[in-house]
This record gives structure tokens, C-alpha cells and sequence, in this order.
């Protein structure tokens, strides 16, 4: 039994109708089409949560369940995809299922973050169920100080 | 196997609550909105197999030392404090690790003796081997 938050729904809305209906791995519209199954399709997957220490950025995902060696994160320029496959119960006929809450099959998830990063310093750590990647900025995009001369 | 609608606190916490002390102390309840922590029901998958019925609950962020599974008076608890791996400020959140808490009512045909939990990469797999059918006896009758 999961308590029903209205407010949050309505913040979850807000930031989705700020994006334009959806980010770059789901085409607008489908939240609509799905919305009565709130739990495994309306919903991204996965959820993430992100940090930022200055230098690194650090996205945390919500990801329990999975095999590590089929995840996959890539990063070009200043999004992040983590793309997988979350197992359902294997060769289960459907009259034998009691409960099917958690959401089982491929997903694909773009996080843009505000800065260009560094690809080559990529960091993926999978414990406990948590996507735990961190994502220096690039170079070129930390602030430089600039000195000036007095004429 | 049935959900408990009205949960309630694991053993441990009911014996450590004195009813006397602090007044409402006592009467401690896991109703989500009278809970005095919050925690997030997980979500299950429960299926029957030849074996008897497995349930799969996803606890992500959970420690292997942090869970505590117990069935108490054949009510099934799943619970643990869960706690998030990212250091640095936050600057955008979807998700909050508290905890998890989640009970059920175990059918009478399960051997409670038998059960087994698995925990991995935050995927708990419980197996809920369904008793031997006690044989059948003749009554003696008494005069």
C-alpha cells in the first residue's frame, strides 16, 4: 500500500511540462497514453537523484535488481544514458503470479547535465541495488580566472 | 498471500515501548500517516512455483546488515533502513532513501521454518516452502 501524494504528483508534473512533456528517451505524449499505470510506465526509470561536488558530478540511480555486465552508461558531451535490462521472474505462467508490482524489461535513461564532461574519467559503481556514477566536468568548462591589467 | 492493511511494529519495538512511559509513546503503530519514521512500502513480485510461493521485493540502497526479515504470529516483516551512496550537494532529487516496511499474512499452508531470504544487489528473494500435508490418522475414540 503505497500513500498517495498529491503534491508531489503535481511537482512531478510541473518539472515534466517544464521539459516539454518528456526528456530525449521518451517521446511527449506517452505519459498521457500510459498514465493509468502510473507505477511502471508513466514513471521513468530509472529514478535519479544528482550531486554535484564543483568538480564532479554524481548521479545516483534506483536501480535494484539488475546485472551489472548488462548495464550500460555512456556519456557524449553533457548527457548521461544508462540503458538496461531489469529481469522479471523467468517462465512464470501468468495464472501463478499473486503480485506484479515491480516493473521488469528494457529501459533506456538520458540525464543532461548543465555542463560538457570529461568522458574519459567516467566513474560506474552498481552496490546494493544504486547506479552510482560520477562524471567529472570537461576542461574546458570549469571557470577560468581571468586577471586584469590596469591601464 | 494477503497484505496487512494496518501494520504494525515488529516485536522488538513493541516490547522496548512501556506503555507508562511519555504518554503516547505506547501505542506505537507503522500506520504511514501515525509511523514515527518514515519508510517507503517496497515494491514485490510474488508468484507460486512447485516449491511454494517466492517472493521478490526490490530494497535498493539496502545493506545486507540493515535488513530484518522476521514472521511473527505468521505475519511476514520485511524492514530495514536504507541509506543513499552519493556525496557532494544535491542539486536535483526524484528519490529519497528512508526505509522500507512492508508486511503480510502468510497463508497457513507455509512452512515458517523453512523459509530462506537472499539478498543481492538490492534484489530481496524470500522462498516460502508450502508444508508437508500432515498424513492422515485414524482418532481414537474415547468411551
Amino acid at each position: 500500500m503505497s500513500v498517495y501524494d498529491p503534491f508531489r504528483e503535481l511537482e512531478r508534473f510541473r518539472r515534466e511540462s517544464d521539459r516539454g512533456g518528456g526528456t530525449g528517451a521518451e517521446p511527449a505524449g506517452r505519459h498521457w497514453r500510459l498514465a493509468f499505470l502510473p507505477g511502471r510506465a508513466a514513471r521513468q526509470y530509472p529514478l535519479v537523484n544528482l550531486h554535484d561536488d564543483g568538480e564532479t558530478f554524481t548521479v545516483e540511480a534506483l536501480a535494484p535488481g539488475l546485472d551489472p555486465a548488462h548495464l550500460e552508461v555512456t556519456v557524449v558531451r553533457n548527457t548521461l544514458t544508462i540503458a538496461g535490462e531489469k529481469p522479471g521472474p523467468a517462465n512464470v505462467p501468468p495464472e501463478r503470479i499473486h503480485r506484479s508490482e515491480r516493473a521488469a524489461g528494457r529501459f533506456v535513461r538520458t540525464v543532461e547535465l548543465p555542463t560538457e564532461l570529461d568522458a574519459d574519467r567516467v566513474n560506474a559503481q552498481y552496490k546494493n541495488g544504486l547506479l552510482l556514477v560520477s562524471v567529472p566536468r570537461s576542461e574546458s568548462a570549469k571557470p577560468r580566472r581571468v586577471s586584469v591589467q590596469a591601464s | 498471500m494477503a497484505e496487512k492493511t494496518v501494520p504494525t511494529p515488529p516485536p522488538a519495538q513493541r516490547a522496548g515501548a512501556e506503555p507508562a512511559s511519555e504518554g503516547a509513546r505506547g501505542d506505537a503503530t507503522m500506520e504511514p500517516t501515525h509511523s514515527e519514521e518514515e519508510y517507503t512500502p517496497s515494491a514485490v513480485d510474488i508468484y507460486e512455483d512447485d516449491q511454494g510461493l517466492v517472493v521478490l521485493a526490490d530494497l535498493p540502497g539496502m545493506e545486507p546488515g540493515a535488513l530484518d526479515v522476521r514472521v511473527d504470529n505468521r505475519v511476514l516483516t520485511i524492514r530495514g533502513r536504507t541509506q543513499h551512496l552519493a556525496t557532494g550537494t544535491p542539486v536535483y532529487r526524484e528519490y529519497e532513501l528512508t526505509g522500507f516496511f512492508r508486511q503480510f499474512q502468510l497463508p497457513e499452508e507455509i512452512d515458517q521454518a523453512g523459509i530462506e531470504a537472499d539478498l543481492k544487489q538490492g534484489l530481496l528473494t524470500l522462498r516460502l516452502p508450502r508444508a508437508a500435508p500432515a498424513p492422515s490418522r485414524r482418532i481414537e475414540v474415547r468411551t
